[in-house]
């Protein structure tokens, strides 16, 4: 009953080729939940599930304690090649998901959240008209506008530069200090997963189940150089293969 | 850049102006008229107005054609691209349809309309619409997934998906229809009007053949044409640099 998302025994399979193959895992309100795994592993495909995209061929995921079984506004997915509309300006995106209240209201909330990811004056912009880091930060603050419970992010910054990719990894711990959304984040970038999370689950080649999991205590923000993180950085390549 | 728009082609106009007066200078053609000439008899029409009226007809003609085209083939091919089953029950019959040329529908649309207004229209609807439908319904069929995902995510109401998602990803290949619709509706126009009606270019062309062979009166219609038909390209081409579909075209 205490956990916000319960996958419980979750299959899939395509053309009776078993990407996921059995998948446990509770997530706590709040948490931080990384899942790494090796490319083409089945992660995106747990992701789309988790998510209410795609239904499991048996198992379950519930949300709250209910069946999640359609995609809805409490749970947000954020993914690589992000999603933000190029044909709308960034504050037609942010209020985009804003149904009925009026006008007014719905300017205000994509004003805050504008402000809270670093967007302001870009209000009328095009999203042609911004770089890549600038796109997630739309991409970000649009699913923050809605009030989610959950955050599904899937390998959300693998497509920027290095360095914007580390920007945005602390821009995400900012924004998160201020609203604590639970966080499910699926990368193959061990770092990443280290900086972020309050727990990593590794994932094993396909048919893909949890092979292993490893709880980041660390306060934030964290320095990956800390020993204890490298330690850890080590065995989880190790499960990896690597 | 404008400028040299002009510039560059200049030349060869001008050298195919030489060239035509020359021709009809050597040849002592009785009949065929030289540019001057041309150029006199069409700013005579201007003059009394006549020029004018056609001009008007035939632009009216195409506006109504068009325009029905545009509210018959938008949502025709919108339904088409979001309806797997209308679009596999449809799809072959407007395949079918859309190769045969308007020309072609002359006889059934006197058939049907007679030879007033309502024939032109009908033909030059005929030609537009496939062009809108077709484009359309592609349109609709290479939005990206990830929008449509994100719009079931948030959980939006159908008219706004169809309003802020589905008409604004497809209006680039809409506009493409369009341009490529009101193209083959100014060459339809000009055919369908030397059949039936008594006003319009087409008209006008063949009236001033038939009455006293008056070909620098027909010449100058078919480069008033020409020109009207690049105006009303460049007209939808305008539409292109709309903000909202300046994602699709470049920067």
């Amino acid at each position: 009953m205490d956990a916000k998302i319960v996958i419980d025994n979750v299959r899939k399979s395509f053309n009776a080729l078993p990407v996921v193959g059995g998948v446990d895992l509770a997530i706590g309100e709040g948490e931080f939940v990384a899942i790494v795994g090796p490319s083409g592993c089945g992660k995106s495909t747990l992701m789309k599930m988790i998510a209410g995209f795609e239904h499991p061929d048996s198992g379950a995921v519930r949300l709250d304690g209910k069946p999640h079984l359609k995609p809805s506004p409490k749970a947000i997915v954020i993914s690589q090649h992000g999603s933000v509309f190029p044909w709308l300006t960034v504050q037609e995106n942010l209020m985009f998901g804003l149904n009925g209240d009026g006008h007014g209201d719905k300017a205000a909330l994509a004003d805050h959240y504008a402000e809270m990811v670093g967007l302001k004056g870009f209000e009328n912009a095009y999203p042609h008209q911004l770089s890549g880091g600038m796109l997630k930060r739309v991409e970000i603050a649009r699913a923050l506008v809605v009030k989610p419970e959950v955050l599904f992010m899937d390998e959300p910054f693998s497509a920027l530069d290095a360095l914007m990719n580390l920007r945005m990894r602390n821009e995400l711990l900012r924004i998160l200090g201020e609203e604590r959304h639970t966080v499910v984040l699926i990368t193959h970038d061990v770092d990443e997963a280290l900086y972020l999370a309050d727990r990593i689950m590794v994932l094993s080649p396909r048919p893909t189940t949890i092979q292993a999991s490893f709880a980041v205590r660390h306060p934030h923000p964290r320095r990956l150089a800390d020993p204890e993180l490298q330690q850890m950085k080590d065995e989880i390549l190790a499960q990896l293969g690597l | 850049m404008r400028f040299k728009n002009v510039l560059y082609p200049l030349p060869v106009v001008a050298i195919l102006l030489a060239t035509w007066w020359l021709a009809v200078d050597l040849s002592h053609s009785l009949i065929f008229p030289t540019p001057l000439a041309v150029l006199r008899g069409t700013l005579e029409l201007a003059r009394d107005g006549t020029l004018w009226l056609h001009i008007g007809a035939s632009l009216l003609r195409v506006a109504t054609g068009f325009m029905l085209a545009v509210v018959a083939g938008v949502p025709m091919g919108l339904w088409m691209g979001r309806v797997d089953t209308v679009y596999r029950t449809l799809n072959p019959i407007f395949q079918m349809l859309r190769p045969i040329s308007p020309i072609a529908w002359i006889p059934v649309t006197i058939l049907w309309f007679g030879v007033g207004n309502m024939s032109p229209v009908f033909l030059i609807f005929i030609a537009a619409v496939f062009p809108l439908i077709v484009q359309t319904s592609a349109g609709v069929h290479t939005i990206e997934k990830r929008y449509l995902r994100a719009a079931e995510n948030f959980g939006v109401s159908r008219s706004v998906l169809l309003r802020q998602v589905i008409v604004p990803a497809v209006l680039p290949e809409i506009i493409v229809g369009m341009r490529i619709g009101l193209g083959v509706a100014w060459l339809v126009v000009v055919a369908a009007e030397m059949i039936a009606p008594v006003s319009g270019l087409g008209y006008l062309i063949i009236d001033s053949r038939n009455s006293g062979s008056r070909y620098d009166l027909v010449i100058g219609v078919m480069i008033i044409i020409g020109l009207i038909g690049l105006l009303l390209d460049g007209l939808m081409r305008r539409l292109e640099g709309m903000k909202t579909v300046r994602w699709r075209y470049g920067r």
